[in-house]
């Protein structure tokens, strides 16, 4: 049996988001990094991987291939159901209702966490390092919706230690990428940090084993 | 089995997802209307239900949730042996089966579901709204949506559905956004593309979808 692939570079939101589940899940992988600026998420060989040309793919050891961030690790959490942090997707014995409770957070990270805070990170640390004009509008408008949706973490945060409930969960789990740029990286560090429970969440899952790993993992920041 | 309660108008294609869902899985619910136009998805009573202040919320005697994919994926998961018992794989299958599932759904939600969100706002509800439409917008959405359609174009000459054999959860999370488009006048996206127009026609006349499009048309309770 092969073992397990991730494919993509370090540095990409989603593909870190797929080792920091593998590492909470004890799940040693190689990470084949994915040349972008080489252009080679569209050469006809990873097209096979990936058929929309993005990071990550992923490539189980019995040869099971997948791609989109958010699935690989719901699956990773179910293929590895018994090792590593067990309660990534509800507590164990939790049923559909636990694991449901979690999968809305999730969801609300992609649907409405992503989309601001994406642009932001975009807009103020990569088009900088690929030399990009950034645009001052798309900065403003996600920087205002990105406030909008903290406010409501701020005010979940203040009921329940993490987004799901008393245990980190991969609701949890998935904002770390871009949480972690606009924190380190930007100026707009204090879009979380100026809340208080924001900040405490923000404070206890940044300092976890696992995404301190991935952060070993990538080496230096961007150029 | 309990009672389920989906708040939201049915003409909401996050509400709509998760009707179609539950049809398919021969679930019973009750829909409980929210009066946008009055701002009722806004008040404290609803934002307890929905921090975020948006449709669908969904409640049963185990869960009060929101998001309309996480409530389908509940939905399969809990009422697993109800209806079509392959929305997410083969009974059986696995995580393996169930991840084929999950990153086409996620492909919808990502990839999918922005472009053509934009274009059901401009297209259907803006006017309905008495807004302006956006030519800019539309143009725009409509380039990201058709590079989308090219990928699932090639993807369904290979594959009957978007992750395999079956009718899946992939595909019904695709159903509101493109009925708005389809709806609109803008079909031409789909029709055009030999294998996506197959792909549409097949999933489009489930009689679930259909059962989801009359309710649109039925007055609010």
């Amino acid at each position: 049996m092969g073992s397990v692939k991730v494919y993509g570079p370090a540095m990409s939101t989603a593909v870190s988001r797929v080792m920091a589940c593998l590492l909470e899940k004890e799940m040693p992988f190689q990470l084949l990094p994915i040349h972008l600026p080489k252009a080679q998420h569209k050469s006809p060989d990873f097209l096979k991987l990936q058929p929309f040309g993005q990071v990550p793919a992923f490539q189980d050891g019995d040869g099971t291939t997948l791609f989109e961030s958010r699935a690989i690790c719901r699956y990773i959490c179910d293929k590895f159901a018994g090792q590593g942090n067990r309660s990534l997707l509800g507590r164990e014995g939790g049923g559909a209702a636990d694991r449901a409770r979690v999968d809305q957070w999730v969801e609300a990270e992609a649907h409405s966490f992503n989309p601001p805070s994406s642009a932001l990170v975009f807009q103020l640390v990569f088009a900088p390092s690929m030399r990009l004009k950034q645009d001052p509008a798309a900065i403003r408008e996600n920087e205002a919706k990105l406030r909008k949706v903290l406010g409501v973490y701020e005010r979940r945060l203040a009921e329940s230690r993490f987004l799901a409930g008393d245990e980190f969960s991969l609701a949890d789990l998935c904002h770390l990428p871009n949480a972690h740029y606009i924190v380190s990286a930007t100026d707009k560090a204090e879009l979380l940090t100026s809340r208080k429970n924001v900040a405490r969440w923000w404070e206890e899952i940044s300092a976890r084993p696992s995404w301190k790993k991935v952060l070993d993992m990538r080496g230096a920041p961007p150029a | 089995m309990g009672s389920v309660t989906v708040y939201g108008p049915p003409i909401s294609t996050a509400v709509s997802r998760v009707l179609a869902c539950l049809l398919e899985k021969d679930v019973d619910f009750k829909l409980v209307n929210v009066d946008m136009a009055k701002g009722q998805h806004k008040s404290p009573d609803y934002l307890k239900l929905q921090p975020f202040g948006q449709v669908p919320a969904f409640q049963d005697e185990h869960a009060t949730l929101f998001e309309s994919r996480a409530i389908c994926r509940y939905i399969c998961d809990k009422y697993a042996n109800r209806g079509n018992q392959s929305l997410f794989g083969r009974n059986g299958g696995g995580p393996a089966e169930r991840a084929q599932v999950e990153q086409w759904l996620e492909a919808e939600s990502q990839s999918f579901n922005p472009p053509s969100s934009a274009l059901v706002f401009q297209l259907a509800f803006a006017p309905r709204m008495g807004l302006a439409q956006d030519p800019a917008a539309i143009e725009l959405n409509q380039a990201k949506l058709a590079k989308v359609l090219d990928v699932y174009e090639r993807r369904l000459g290979e594959s009957r559905f978007l992750a395999g054999d079956e009718f899946a959860l992939a595909d019904l999370a695709h159903l509101p956004n493109a009925h708005y488009i389809c709806a609109a006048g803008k079909d031409d996206m789909f029709a055009s593309r030999k294998n996506v127009a197959r792909w549409w026609e097949e999933i489009s006349t489930r009689p679930s979808w259909k059962k989801v499009v009359d309710m649109f048309s039925a007055p609010p309770a």
